[in-house]
């Protein structure tokens, strides 16, 4: 029962959905904020080889390794995002152009490509990895087996996630504030919240973010380092935001229906049924562009579409 | 205190000043970023600098690396001057790219002049055709462009990707026993070659000089006719545009046709002067549609700019590939063009606003007054 296709398309389903729905939830934060990010390819490609390098050269018992790698990544994520932050809402640069800038600069053809070179990185396995953690009776059990209990602890710590963000935006005070500084910056800095220390702290943390999902591919799914590792994933990522209408737990369910159509033609080709694998992965991307006409006509775009200020600087004398 | 306040005028030097500034801060950070890993800068920019302008036959390699920059460029630029944003001219490339070696193999049999014109007028047309989907959403259904154009640039790769190593259609060589391992497209035929001149020892391919009669004619069209005047007007002001009775939507689509025209010329060049066969992966990892908005973005979306900084920018990306090795450390390259944008963008601030150092004058009391 295990092996039948369903419920092996499930269990790759939660597993290539996990790190894009990692870098989602960041970019959904930034982006709730004001700030569109498209840097997360690049964010996610430096998280990935700074969390690999921090496995292959600390030293200590393999968890605590494993957790040390994810702060590494987290921060070196961040510092990425840092710069972006820095250009669009101090400098009030245009936001697109340095998103793709972070991408150029930190991607495949880039930062993480010369760490990993200057680093030696390549070619070798991770000294640790992320493996499934519950008991192998659980494991074994029909369906819910593979599908939740043979996965990593990244994968719970990412439910965890998606319920943190989702309470932090409907239930906490600086939630609802950063709600507002997306909204409108000018009507919340007459609140008194100060917009520009929003909008760097969420970019930051969609940097951290996406830094974990970078490390998840390094660390998790493919333990080991090439250059351009995560494959365009940041582009589904931010095309998951969009498809989940920034809601995080609709990005949780995104997240698996888009990492399903990146394993479905794997595991239909071991099944010896030659599927093109273009059709599939072409599908999230078309998929998103059929949502953005659905919610762009004004009405559905007022209940369901982006936060209003995405994209733009605010400066507080031009209002 | 410090205060930034927007410019009135923008003074002339300053559109000088500022591009040379930023790419000399751009090299005194990769400077840093090279000594901080215990690479010596002045040794490796010598060589990055003689690799690209320099050595024998540097500057024709410069040359073509920079030529579908500069097309991809252009197709930025001209959408940015309606404030649209194209970031298509990836996909668009690759339509291009495709239509026109299409056309290639179709025609082999005409004469070269018949067959060049037709890969032009092909790589323009598939260009445009992918440059209207987000067009015709944007206009009709005001949906945003910059993602669906994003997300069409995957939909073509994997286009691209599917016609060469997943069909067995005629794009795709089989009659060999290696082409089931790694299969590679078919080769173009000799008349669909492009030719080129040589200038001073310097190889021109037809394509750049394409890219700079583009240039010319982008150039006209912006400033020198009606269309173009009406294309500025809508951008800076969509309002006015239309209390003035000119017509929004066939402008955008013409301008969003007109741009991916433009990469996909740049496909077609891609095709007819270097790589003779259509080349999913080499054409997906250049990157060339993202270096293009870049480049526009630093050219200001002045056509000739952009070309200048195409070659620029282009002899970088030859001194990438020529140097790569154990030595020389791989990703710099690309390292060093994300921190020029990066100090061309912050640059950008000192053109629109001025920076004013002075110290508060009597605040709480006038504030009242005021209010």
């Amino acid at each position: 029962m295990n092996n039948s296709i369903l419920v092996v398309v499930l269990a790759s389903a939660v597993v290539y959905g996990t790190p894009l729905l990692y870098a989602a939830l960041g970019e959904l934060l930034a982006e709730r904020s004001g700030v569109l990010n498209l840097g997360v390819e690049g964010m996610m490609l430096v998280g990935a080889v700074m969390g690999f390098w921090a496995v292959q050269r600390i030293d200590g018992s393999g968890s605590a390794v494993l957790a040390l790698a994810l702060g590494v990544a987290a921060l070196a994520g961040a510092s990425m995002a840092l710069i972006h932050a820095f250009l669009v809402v101090t400098l009030r640069a245009n936001q697109i152009v340095s998103g793709l800038a972070l991408t150029i600069f930190a991607g495949a053809a880039g930062l993480s490509s010369y760490l990993g070179n200057d680093l030696h990185l390549a070619d070798s396995p991770a000294k640790h990895a992320f493996h499934p953690v519950a008991p192998s009776s659980l494991q074994d059990l029909p369906v819910v087996g593979p599908v939740i209990f043979g996965q990593s602890v990244l994968v719970y710590a990412s439910w965890v996630c998606v319920l943190a963000v989702a309470f932090y935006l409907a239930r906490t005070r600086p939630g609802l504030n950063l709600r507002a500084v997306g909204e409108s910056p000018a009507a919340a800095d007459a609140m008194g919240i100060n917009v520009t220390r929003y909008r760097y702290a969420h970019t930051l943390a969609g940097g951290a973010f996406a830094g974990l999902g970078g490390a998840t591919f390094s660390l998790a799914i493919t333990p080991q380092w090439v250059d351009g590792l995560t494959s365009g994933a940041g582009w589904i990522a931010i095309a998951l935001v969009i498809f989940a209408f920034w809601r995080p737990g609709l990005c949780l369910v995104g997240a698996y229906f888009f990492g399903a159509f990146a394993a479905l033609p794997f595991t239909l080709q071991s099944r010896g049924v030659t599927v093109a694998p273009e059709l599939f992965q072409s599908l999230p991307y078309v998929m998103t562009v059929l949502v953005l006409v659905l919610v762009s006509s004004a009405g559905a775009r007022r209940r369901l579409g982006a936060p209003a200020s995405l994209g733009l600087p605010y400066v507080r004398e031009e209002r | 205190m410090i205060r930034i306040e927007r410019r009135l005028r923008q003074p002339r030097w300053l559109t000088v000043v500022v591009p040379v500034g930023s790419l000399a801060i751009a090299f005194a950070a990769s400077a840093l970023v090279l000594a901080a890993t215990g690479h010596a800068p002045g040794h490796t920019f010598r060589r990055l600098f003689d690799a690209a302008f320099l050595a024998h036959g540097a500057l024709s390699s410069s040359v073509t690396s920079a030529t579908p920059l500069a097309f991809t460029g252009l197709c930025a630029a001209i959408a940015f001057r309606m404030q649209l944003f194209n970031i298509r001219g990836e996909g668009q490339l690759y339509a291009g790219a495709i239509l026109a070696a299409a056309a290639a193999l179709l025609l082999h049999s005409l004469p070269m002049a018949v067959v060049i014109a037709a890969m032009v007028l092909a790589g323009a047309a598939g260009g445009a055709a992918l440059a209207l989907i987000p067009g015709f959403l944007r206009a009709f259904l005001s949906t945003n462009e910059i993602i669906t154009s994003l997300m069409l640039n995957y939909v073509a790769a994997l286009v691209l990707n599917y016609l060469i190593f997943d069909s067995l259609s005629y794009w795709r060589d089989t009659s060999t026993p290696e082409a089931k391992v790694f299969p590679q497209g078919k080769m173009l035929p000799a008349s669909g070659t492009w030719p080129s001149w040589t200038l001073h020892g310097v190889l021109v391919p037809l394509g750049f000089l394409l890219g700079i009669a583009l240039a010319a004619l982008v150039w006209l069209l912006y400033s020198r006719t009606r269309f173009g005047f009406e294309v500025q007007v809508i951008g800076d002001s969509p309002r006015a545009a239309t209390y003035a009775g000119m017509r929004t939507r066939r402008k955008i689509l013409a301008v969003m046709a007109l741009s991916g025209a433009a990469a996909g010329i740049g496909g077609a060049s891609q095709d007819g002067d270097f790589r003779h066969l259509l080349d999913p992966r080499g054409l997906s990892q250049s990157g060339y549609g993202y270096a293009g908005i870049v480049i526009a973005a630093l050219a200001r979306y002045n056509p000739f700019a952009v070309v200048l900084i195409a070659f620029l920018l282009g002899g970088l990306q030859n001194a990438g590939y020529t140097l790569q090795g154990a030595d020389f450390p791989s990703g710099l390259v690309g390292v060093m063009q994300g921190l020029i944008l990066f100090s061309a963008l912050g640059a950008e601030l000192l053109v629109r606003y001025r920076i004013r150092f002075a110290r508060p004058r009597g605040r709480g009391p006038a504030l009242e007054a005021a209010g």
